[in-house]
């Protein structure tokens, strides 16, 4: 019987530590290689923000200024190719994936604002031109790219002050940032860095809220069922606000909240940050 | 619930349609997913063990894959040394008439069955009796559907679609002495009476395989209600009936793969049986007098022989992935159409019924990674499902070989030409800027009827400037603030 066959049934003199997954300490994060802190990054905004919600870009430039980096929005940057990807159209996904890459020529970190788009970035673009003559472009290029809130917190060390009045908070995390990006510990921590916000957990927190891209056309009653229990679970904690660093999930349960008439919207962590920061409230 | 239309005459959006608005089945499948993701997660509170050791299973079982025709070979030989015939099936049909001529080789008239998928997958009972050989589940899951004349919605727990009342009334209906009672004990020992009493009758006791050991030739199958042992012990005959996937190289493999296995699928440390038949019996010794092994392909040699398709053969049936999929406990098992349903199910079976039969099962999913998250052998579920997403929308080139039954099942002009705008729209930074410009200037014109997304939401409004434009803007604020201090300085 091998060791580790003894150990995973937990009958071992020590016993094993338990899981804090619902922990917000950020774990540093054993996939990635984090750099010093840079001059200048990218930031990229993703096209939903680009388009329903551009406003957490802003915030999100701001406070990456603020905090003395250089930021370039490259004027070339459209959309990271995910929707073409997921749908099995590969090399109409290439096309728009090397035009992202050709926007972002040089050795900067890339900051993206979704850890959808994000894991599209880092995970997918490698495989997408394995055995293509772009190959190592794609390599090096995925090794730059982070998502927002990993790279506040693993990068820059970010510590936010606090300035805004006592109220809670429901966190949504995109099922990409959990599991493809690993960066849903960041996302708690900044949330958790402000001193007057209290984090509330909902039910089934670890569960996808039904966008998933296409699938939310192709299958709507799926979907339309999954963002109803999201809805449910994230207005049973009666939450003051409800925060997700990913647009795309928020653009889905946003508009499930509208639908069933619910006073709360889903805001980009990027804004509330710069918001709890600054005390500079938008409408 | 127990009126339900066969599985047959429905579409898989009409199967959709119709357990999504079952509540009761929602509510049962909700929570019998959420008591066995607490018990897997129960179990694995050491989340490094518990990657070290995914990653040992993950590495046994591509082990056995990559020597896959060579282990096969060690196994027959082995097991022909061990006293156990063994027989190829290529597919279903073969599977089941082997099954059938050993059955009449005994003269034998009832067969009594410890729980197996793949005699689901080739549709052995129905075939049996058709031939006059009567077939009896004796894993309580499989009787009660048995009895109810269904199928099985889960890999591990086939009936668990049926509640308590369900399984009471059946009873009552159809076990002698048995009064209606809701109480599970009750219930389950007039089962267990039953069954007793035909396992005694029954000529030939088949079973599924869990593992099957080529160093040493033998076979093994963990359950934890015992009709396995006893299927495979009281009997004169025992078929064991098992995909080829199923072997691995060492008896040492087999202890992590055990560990792996039981926790994650109902959180046990070890099951209650675990049973290893590696002969006859010898003389002075119980059990049966022949035991056959019949080995099915059914298309799995069709994925083998691609690298990243073949991953899919790794699983060991475990069902932690439907377990924890937000599709799969939303819908249960029957709407997928298929014998194994959930995640596992959506990437094996277009390669079992080929992608024109089940072309919808992997776009049916979110790609949340749930699955390939829990997934005890690391299989990368998400990506297997966009793979075959990308099989389904492609032609073949001349001269490629297929990879899966039914390339292009998916293909349509219309989609195609689709994505091809997107991507030149998407790839054309200049054009991307103005579709941008005039979606936001024209925000007014969004439609507020989108097709499906509106049934549960409203429409998303593009912003009155683009991200691209506040950049822009700011950027231009930012140099006449500079340019004015400079200004003020001089
Ligand atoms: S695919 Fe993985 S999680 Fe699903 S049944 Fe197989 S081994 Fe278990």
């Amino acid at each position: 019987m091998s060791e580790l066959f003894v150990n995973a049934m937990g009958d071992t003199g020590n016993p094993p530590e338990p899981v804090t997954s619902e922990s917000s300490k950020p774990r540093s994060n054993p996939d990635r290689n984090y750099p010093d802190r840079p001059d200048t990054v990218y930031l990229y905004g993703t096209c939903l923000v680009d388009l329903l919600q551009p406003q957490a870009g802003l915030d999100a430039l701001k406070l990456l200024e603020r905090e003395g980096i250089n930021v370039v929005f490259a004027e070339q940057q459209t959309c990271c190719g995910q929707p073409a990807y997921t749908s099995g159209y590969d090399d109409e996904a290439r096309e728009v994936a090397l035009m992202q890459m050709q926007a972002m020529p040089e050795d900067w970190p890339v900051i993206v604002l979704s850890g959808s788009c994000g894991g599209m970035m880092h995970h997918h673009y490698p495989k997408m031109f394995t055995g293509l003559p772009e190959q190592q472009q794609a390599q090096a290029f995925a090794e730059r790219v982070f998502e927002f809130t990993e790279f506040l917190v693993h990068v820059l060390g970010y510590q936010p002050e606090d300035q805004g009045e006592p109220e809670t908070v429901a966190v949504h995390t995109s099922c990409a940032a959990r599991r493809e990006m690993n960066v849903h510990h960041t996302g708690w921590a900044l949330v958790d860095a402000l001193r007057n916000v209290k984090r509330v957990v909902h039910d089934h927190e670890f569960e996808c809220c039904g966008f998933g891209g296409s699938f939310c056309v192709r299958y709507p009653d799926i979907s339309g069922a999954m963002v109803n229990d999201k809805v449910t679970a994230i207005t049973d904690t009666r939450a003051d606000r409800l925060i997700s660093a990913d647009y795309g999930c928020l653009m889905n349960i946003n508009g499930a909240l509208e639908f069933q008439q619910h006073k709360i919207r889903g805001e980009h962590l990027a804004s509330y940050l710069w918001e709890r920061t600054t005390g500079e409230k938008h409408v | 619930m127990s009126e339900r239309i066969p599985l047959h005459n429905l579409s898989f959006k009409e199967r959709v349609d119709r357990d999504l608005n079952d509540p009761a089945l929602r509510h049962n499948f909700r929570e019998a997913m959420d008591f066995l993701m607490d018990k897997r997660k129960g179990r694995f509170t050491d989340d490094h063990q518990l990657q070290l050791l995914r990653d040992r299973g993950s590495s046994i079982r591509k082990r056995a894959l990559s020597k896959l025709p060579d282990l096969l070979e060690q196994l027959e030989s082995k097991l022909r040394e061990n006293g156990i015939r063994v027989h190829w099936a290529e597919t279903p049909e073969e599977a089941n008439s082997i099954v059938l001529d050993i059955a009449r080789h005994h003269g034998a008239k009832t067969m009594i069955k410890g729980k197996s998928m793949v005699s689901e997958e080739t549709e052995l009972n129905e075939f049996l009796e058709h031939n006059g050989v009567e077939a009896i589940e004796a894993d309580m899951g499989e009787f009660i559907l048995q009895l109810a004349e269904d199928k099985p919605s889960h890999i591990v727990m086939p009936a668990i679609h049926k509640t308590k009342e369900d399984i009471a009334r059946l009873f009552e209906q159809n076990l002698d002495d048995c009064e209606y009672t809701e109480d599970v004990d009750t219930l389950i020992q007039s089962a267990r009476k039953e069954l007793r009493r035909r396992f005694h009758a029954a000529d030939i006791g088949l079973t599924g395989v869990n593992f099957m050991v080529a160093e040493t030739g033998s076979l093994v199958l963990v359950e934890n209600e015992g009709n396995g042992r006893m299927a495979t012990t009281v009997p004169k005959v025992h078929i064991a009936m098992t995909g080829i996937e199923k072997v691995i190289e060492r008896l040492d493999d087999l202890p992590p793969l055990l560990t792996l296995l039981t926790n994650s699928a109902t959180g046990q440390p070890v099951t209650t049986y675990v049973n290893m038949i590696s002969s006859p019996r010898k003389q002075d010794e119980d059990g049966p007098e022949e035991v056959h092994l019949v080995l099915l392909d059914n298309g799995r040699t069709i994925p083998y022989a691609d690298e990243e398709m073949r991953q899919t053969l790794q699983c060991i049936r475990c069902a932690a992935c439907m377990n924890h999929c937000p599709v799969y406990t939303r819908l249960g098992g029957h709407a997928y159409g298929t014998t194994y349903p959930g995640p596992i199910g959506s990437i094996l079976s277009p390669h079992l019924l080929g992608l024109e039969e089940t072309k919808d099962l992997p776009s049916a999913s979110s790609l949340c990674g749930a699955c390939g998250e829990v997934c005890p052998v690391r299989i990368p579920i998400p990506d297997l499902l966009r793979r075959l997403r990308h099989e389904g929308v492609r032609k073949l080139k001349k001269d490629e070989a297929p990879v899966i039954r039914g390339h292009g099942a998916k293909y349509t002009h219309t989609e195609k030409a689709a994505w091809l705008s997107w991507s030149k729209l998407y790839s054309s930074p200049a054009m991307y800027r103005t579709f941008a410009l005039s979606a936001t200037l024209l925000r007014g014109l969004t439609p507020s009827k989108m097709k499906g997304w509106t049934d549960y939401r409203t429409s998303p409004k593009p912003a009155k400037k683009s991200l691209h434009s506040l950049v822009k803007q700011y950027r231009k604020q930012q140099d006449q603030y500079s340019e004015k201090q400079a200004g003020d300085k001089g």
